[in-house]
């Protein structure tokens, strides 16, 4: 295919939908890294590959272009992405507020140290990019992954939530953040510079807290393995 | 709660073996520095609450410890589950602790 300056990884994808193979899938969306949905494995490593230039990232005048690791193939390289989101679902990964539109805003100091701390963790795009890149997804499907973790701990430290307890449990369970073993291929390899192992293991930190207080509920009711009772 | 339970217990068992295993280390570099001999180990040992609370706090740990890692392992590598994978480890623990409080109690016990 023709080399031209600049060349990103999903123009080489495209040129070669266009050029050799018509029938060729994978996914995309906005082309500039705000939308995060054309993350695939380049030469071994996740990326999003509309931000990847070819020149960076060949070896030996060659490339592999595989799919996402640790998610089901759909086609050629696009993934299903349903059991990605369904954990950030199990794990409460969305905001719960207790007012209602009568009541006046929150006010927040953006200089809150537990502020700082959401902030911090809260720039995901959903791009799947650290769980592709996460060997405990790999040995355990039922982990819910750095991403869905990372945006439990965004919420927990988010002062107008409400659901703390009840996602506290979750990410407790036997498919919560104890899995994590903080090798950090997550926030090696995030292209937005997050560090979900470090937000896994302020979820570590504040889940030993609670259960020395006696604070800690049930366990977690979203994915539980089959020894959670052993 | 059994993983919080566990991470408690490993993170609890890997703080009481750092020091002891730093006073393990003294003791091996004076005993080798100084040229003592089994006898004269046995002759320190035996009787002694000392060595016997140390080292049989040790094995605890290190019974505890080596047994949660080992079922993280059988778990992930070989996907274990289930009363299986708690068998495993149970099995694993008793096996440490009876090993190492034998040897404990054999440079201690009189």
């Amino acid at each position: 295919m023709p080399q031209q300056s600049s060349q990103t990884i999903l123009d080489v994808v495209t040129w070669i939908q266009r050029h050799l193979d018509a029938g060729l899938s994978y996914r995309f969306a906005c082309r500039v890294g705000m939308c995060g949905s054309c993350a695939m494995m380049v030469n071994g490593i996740p990326r999003w590959t509309c931000r990847t230039h070819v020149n960076k990232v060949m070896r030996d005048n060659s490339l592999t272009i595989e799919p996402l690791r640790n998610l089901p193939l759909i086609k050629d390289l696009a993934c299903d992405m349903s059991e990605f989101f369904e954990k950030w679902t199990d794990s409460k990964g969305y905001f719960q507020g207790s007012t209602t539109r009568h009541d006046p805003v929150s006010t927040l100091s953006p200089n809150s140290p537990q502020r700082r701390v959401a902030d911090a963790a809260t720039e995901c795009i959903n791009c799947a990019i650290c769980y592709a890149s996460c060997d405990v997804v790999n040995w355990n499907r039922d982990y819910l992954g750095p991403a869905a973790l990372n945006r439990a701990w965004s919420l927990q430290n988010d002062e107008r939530d409400s659901a703390s307890a009840e996602r506290l449990s979750v990410v407790a369970g036997d498919a919560g953040c104890h899995q994590c073993h903080s090798q950090q291929g997550c926030a090696t390899y995030c292209p937005n510079e997050l560090n979900p192992t470090a937000s896994i293991a302020g979820l570590k930190r504040m889940v030993a807290k609670a259960y020395v207080r006696g604070e800690l509920g049930a366990g977690g009711k979203g994915r539980q393995g089959p020894e959670s009772d052993a | 709660m059994l993983e919080v339970r566990l991470y408690l217990a490993q993170r609890a068992s890997a703080a009481i073996m750092a020091p002891l295993v730093l006073i393990h280390l003294g003791v091996m570099i004076y005993t080798i520095q100084g040229g003592v001999d089994a006898a004269e180990i046995l002759e320190r040992t035996r009787g002694s609450f000392f060595w016997g609370a140390n080292y049989g706090l040790f094995v605890i740990a290190v019974s505890v410890h080596a047994a949660i890692g080992l079922r993280n392992i059988l778990r992930e590598w070989l996907s274990l589950r289930g009363i299986g994978l708690a068998i495993i480890s149970w099995i694993f623990f008793a096996g440490l602790l009876m090993a190492g409080l034998r040897a404990v109690a054999a440079v201690v016990i009189a």
